[in-house]
């Protein structure tokens, strides 16, 4: 019984090996994007995927998010929407920004 | 602390409406360190997010030429130019601290104290050569290529002011790792986590859990570096 509470269950070495193997891999795939001179929509597009792939394993195995209670997982997630909503703001703001700048520098002022 | 055996609570959805639907503790199992640490993470989140997207702003906005970082930051090894060479090594550094965190979290909650304690030490050794390459980065821009936070012959004007402004504030979040890293290093070898030694800072007992919370810092640097690196150096 002193043992079984003084040690915590833990997981197998494995899955955290295979996950710091994905990372490189993942990250290797990333730093290609940018050896292969790769432009458009495809840079931008494979980017995020690997960048969105290596968040989620660092998220769910590392910090053990994926063994959690819903509870903490739903605090943690659901603000990153906000985050989403003010890039989307942002974008539209940048653009007109540069909209603007275009004209008046045709124009001159 | 954690008296709850959450084995015996329901799971998922059902256990995320019974957890806050409880009038007691929400975070059930979660002791209150770890708790509060991933509110500062939170926290944290929405600063780095301020300035990526401010980033995204700046870049969409400008009229002028943005610097190519693949160029800025491509370094020329045997007379061959390799582009962003010594920001993939410093993201292999960085993952492969993070994954030796992961290990010694690991073997800290199996009380296993030497393991633990080399573990830590090697994330604290990875992170200072991150913080050292970070630094051979900003001189060779600085003294070499002329980059201020107003201007830089490469472009956009506003590019040096992000580019210190983002790897600067990630930079010393490393730094403030890898001095708890060390300090880690040491109360582990010395068994402060079996004894329950008290803090000289907090006065307080702690457990392996502090390792985990310790990680948990740790880990998110990394994910940090994966934006960073994503949004600032490949876009």
């Amino acid at each position: 019984m002193e043992q079984e509470k003084k040690k915590t269950k833990t997981h197998s070495i494995g899955i955290y090996l295979w996950i710091w193997g994905l990372l490189f891999v993942f990250s290797t795939f990333s730093y290609l994007v940018d050896w292969y001179n790769l432009q458009g929509l495809l840079r931008w597009s494979l980017i995020v995927f690997f960048m969105l792939i290596k968040a989620g394993l660092i998220m769910a195995i590392f910090m053990h998010l994926y063994w959690e209670r819903w509870a903490i997982v739903n605090v943690l997630l659901w603000p990153m929407t906000a985050i989403m909503v003010f890039v989307a703001i942002m974008v539209a703001e940048s653009e007109y920004t540069f909209f603007t700048r275009a004209l008046y520098f045709v124009m001159g002022g | 602390m954690s008296e709850i055996d959450i084995s015996k609570l329901p799971k998922g959805g059902k256990g995320f409406a019974h957890d806050f639907g409880a009038d007691q503790t929400i975070f059930k199992g979660v002791p209150w360190g770890k708790a509060m640490m991933w509110i500062f993470l939170l926290s944290d989140t929405f600063i780095f997010s301020c300035f990526l997207i401010s980033l995204m702003t700046a870049r969409a906005s400008t009229t002028a030429e943005w610097p190519f970082p693949s160029e800025v930051f491509g370094l020329t090894m045997f007379g061959v130019q390799v582009p962003l060479l010594l920001i993939a090594i410093m993201t292999f550094v960085l993952i492969t601290s993070s994954g030796t965190m992961a290990l010694a979290v690991k073997y800290g909650y199996e009380r296993n104290r030497k393991m633990c304690g080399w573990l830590i030490l090697a994330t604290a050794i990875g992170g200072l050569t991150f913080v050292g390459m970070q630094a051979f980065e900003w001189s060779k821009l600085i003294f070499h290529d002329g980059v201020r936070p107003w201007s830089n012959p490469f472009g956009a004007a506003q590019f040096g002011s992000f580019f210190f402004m983002i790897t600067g504030f990630h930079g010393t979040h490393v730094s403030i790792g890898v001095i708890f890293l060390f300090i880690f290093a040491r109360k582990t070898f010395r068994g402060d986590f079996d004894t329950g030694r008290r803090g000289y800072f907090t006065s307080m007992k702690s457990d392996y859990k502090a390792i985990e919370i310790l990680g948990l810092y740790w880990h998110f640097v990394d994910l940090v570096w994966v934006f960073i690196f994503a949004f600032f150096y490949l876009w």
